[in-house]
């Protein structure tokens, strides 16, 4: 059977079962559309963090920076799971304890303010709606390239599925539909990289076998790798080259921001208590690892392959896989030396560096691009970071089964991250906008069909996000973490361990930290993106480090104020006292 | 960690602790093992490995794990203290 007709097919049995777990948790009470009643088992809340933190960007796009990037692609690595670490230990247990419905509630009950709870809610629609533009871009790669539909079409199809058991379960219903959608997506994460590493190093276990040695060669992986890379001018894989400070804060940025991600947090109040929600967060890590510790062994199975497969190969005889991701102009080629043969090198291979294609064909068939040579370099190909993974299984030549797989977990891995992050935009919506601060006094059948009302409003957006991608989606990701960290992290830390921290200075460190993160992010991604390197960053920090930065003023900023203001009432104090017990 | 707790203050006092030993490991091996001295253990080789590439691609990630599991069972005794606390009533 042809790879399109099995991607049909396994996509159509996952989305069945997506549909069929949705009717059979439908939600009655705004409990159960907001925390799933919180009577989740901490095993399967474990699993539906993992499928709801795993995103597009963990499934389709990291195994492919960290291909590109080698050691310094580890901030990803560390920061998207040591996060974790800060959760368990420093927030799940307490927000728990305090069990209410969102991240805004407690950071407007804790602080005994409305305007904090507005600043909190404006921070968490930043933040998700950033991220789930991502996603959007994922369901229709995924689409265009394995179904041959139109990206509209396919976004629609996506975002169809994920309001149907949004709106009707709300977390409830995505509780379940992500544990499913958890399963496929690692097995379809596994099964390639298994494969690939038995095909290369002869050993199953590919986070052993990418520091084993070769199968026709007694040469370790990664030092065939790095002697490859440096052959043809590249750093080494295994060396890191980004500036140690950048490398501390980006890493730093991403864990603070893991921690504080409004969709995160509020999975761990949907467990029955305080030892689950701890419970909950040791398993989520540990299914998360499954994944995080597969992708680099894929990323250096992938740089070695791409370059066995595809340097110095005549662009006639160059694999099917290269021609098929071309055709949807995700790589593009030009010859530079007149040789007929592709070659790498470092360097980007064209200005600007995304190719425009003339709707041409060159002399050896392949799509003519309007782009300028970069003459500093020698590279003559454009890749997509975002295609390794997708194409990984047909570079190694698997069975076509596994490439509709691959396709398969990749739409598990968006639509379930979307449709987490869709769930809190309408909760911080209708709970935090609608029945704690303008329409006190609607009953809970009402907050209920507004919260269902939000969904919609949230799914249509984050659509036309699909539709009309804003070129900015990659940029905009360091606004995520980066407000996250220096913004809700700090405020709910505060909130639990310093009784001290009043309204006025939690108030004061939030807009601190977002006014300065959003505007160092907004110069250097948008105003002025020519300056955007390290010889004007503040001490070298790159943007997608910065919300460390922001944590730090935010902390500062709060603790001033705090000291110099009002005290925190003593029934504040007597309610952190509460949460701090088990 | 042994004997029992006097008051509810304890009780706090020892997840304290428990937490910043805890965070101190998760910064060493995140941190210091796989950025600041990671070009040093590069010397080392681990299975195939440099060691300080190994910790920053694959090592933190086992050990962040280990953390949690290890917070999860010293916190499941500390409320279990706790808990007997309460009952006697102070």
């Amino acid at each position: 059977m042809s790879v399109q007709a099995l991607t049909y097919i396994f996509v159509g049995i996952t989305f069945a079962l997506y549909i069929t777990i949705a009717i059979r948790s439908r939600a009655g009470s705004t409990s159960e559309f907001y925390i799933a009643g919180k009577g989740v088992n901490p095993i399967a809340n474990g699993m539906a963090t993992a499928a709801d933190w795993m995103s597009a960007a963990s499934f389709i796009s990291m195994a492919g920076l960290i291909s590109f990037l080698g050691r310094d692609g580890s901030v990803y690595l560390m920061g998207w799971t040591g996060g974790y670490v800060l959760l368990a230990l420093l927030l799940a247990p307490y927000l728990r304890k305090f069990g209410q419905f969102t991240v805004p509630d407690f950071i407007g009950t804790r602080y005994y303010s409305s305007l904090a709870r507005l600043v909190a809610v404006i921070c968490l629609i930043i933040v998700s709606f950033t991220y789930v533009a991502g996603q959007m871009r994922g369901v229709g790669i995924v689409f265009s390239r394995f179904l041959e539909v139109d990206i509209n079409t396919g976004v629609i199809i996506g975002m169809g599925i994920v309001f149907f058991y949004a709106v009707l379960g709300g977390m409830k219903g995505i509780t379940y539909t992500q544990v499913a959608q958890y399963c496929v997506l690692i097995f379809a994460y596994l099964v390639p990289a298994v494969f690939i590493s038995i095909l290369i190093t002869g050993n199953p276990i590919p986070q052993l076998g990418f520091g084993d040695q070769l199968v026709d060669e007694p040469t370790y992986l990664l030092n065939k790798l790095d002697g490859v890379m440096t052959d043809l001018g590249f750093n080494a894989y295994t060396s890191g080259f980004k500036e140690t400070i950048d490398v501390f804060c980006i890493t730093a940025a991403l864990m603070l921001g893991t921690a504080g991600l409004p969709h995160v947090i509020v999975r761990f109040f949907t467990v029955p208590d305080v030892a689950a929600a701890r419970k909950s967060a040791g398993y989520a890590l540990i299914f998360i690892a499954i994944l995080y510790t597969t992708a680099p062994a894929v990323a250096s199975f992938a740089r070695i392959n791409l370059f066995e497969s595809t340097h110095n190969v005549s662009y006639t005889a160059v694999p099917e896989w290269f021609k098929n991701w071309e055709g949807i102009g995700l790589i593009a080629w030009q010859d530079k030396n007149q040789d007929g043969k592709i070659q790498h090198a470092p360097g980007n291979a064209f200005e600007p560096v995304k190719p425009i294609f003339t709707g041409k064909f060159g002399d050896q068939g392949e799509r003519a691009i309007d782009n300028k040579n970069n003459s500093e370099s020698n590279n003559e190909v454009y890749i997509d970071r975002d295609i390794i993974v997708l194409a990984n299984p047909e570079i190694a030549n698997l069975p076509p089964w596994v490439i509709a797989l691959v396709a398969a977990g990749a739409l598990a891995a968006a639509l379930s991250t979307a449709a987490g992050l869709l769930l809190v935009i309408s909760s911080a919506v209708s709970h935090d906008l609608i029945k704690k601060t303008f329409a006190t006094n609607i009953s809970e059948k009402q907050e209920l069909a507004y919260a269902r009302i939000s969904v919609f409003v949230a799914v249509v957006i984050a659509g036309l996000f699909g539709i009309y991608p804003p070129a900015f989606v990659a940029q905009v990701v360091a606004f995520a973490f980066g407000l996250a960290a220096a913004t809700l992290f700090p405020a709910i830390l505060m909130g639990i361990f310093s009784k001290s921290m009043n309204k006025e200075g939690a108030i004061t460190g939030m807009l601190v930290g977002l006014i300065f993160t959003f505007s160092y992010i907004l110069f250097f991604k948008f105003i002025n993106p020519e300056l955007n390197s390290k010889d004007y960053w503040l001490w070298g920090i790159s943007p997608e480090g910065i919300g460390f930065i922001g944590m730090i003023l935010n902390l500062f900023s709060a603790t001033l104020v705090a000291s110099l203001t009002a005290k925190t009432p003593a029934d504040v104090k007597e309610m952190v006292d509460n949460i701090r017990q088990p | 960690m042994e004997k029992s707790f006097t008051n509810k203050n304890d009780y706090w006092v020892a997840n304290l602790k428990l937490v910043a030993s805890l965070l101190l490991i998760w910064f060493f091996v995140s941190f210091g093992c796989g950025i600041l001295f990671a070009d040093y253990l590069d010397q080392f080789t681990f299975f195939g490995f440099k060691l300080g590439f190994w910790f920053a691609q694959q090592g933190s990630i086992y050990v962040f794990v280990i953390l949690i599991f290890i917070y999860i069972n010293r916190m499941k005794k500390l409320d279990q203290k706790f808990k007997n606390l309460s009952g006697k009533g102070n």
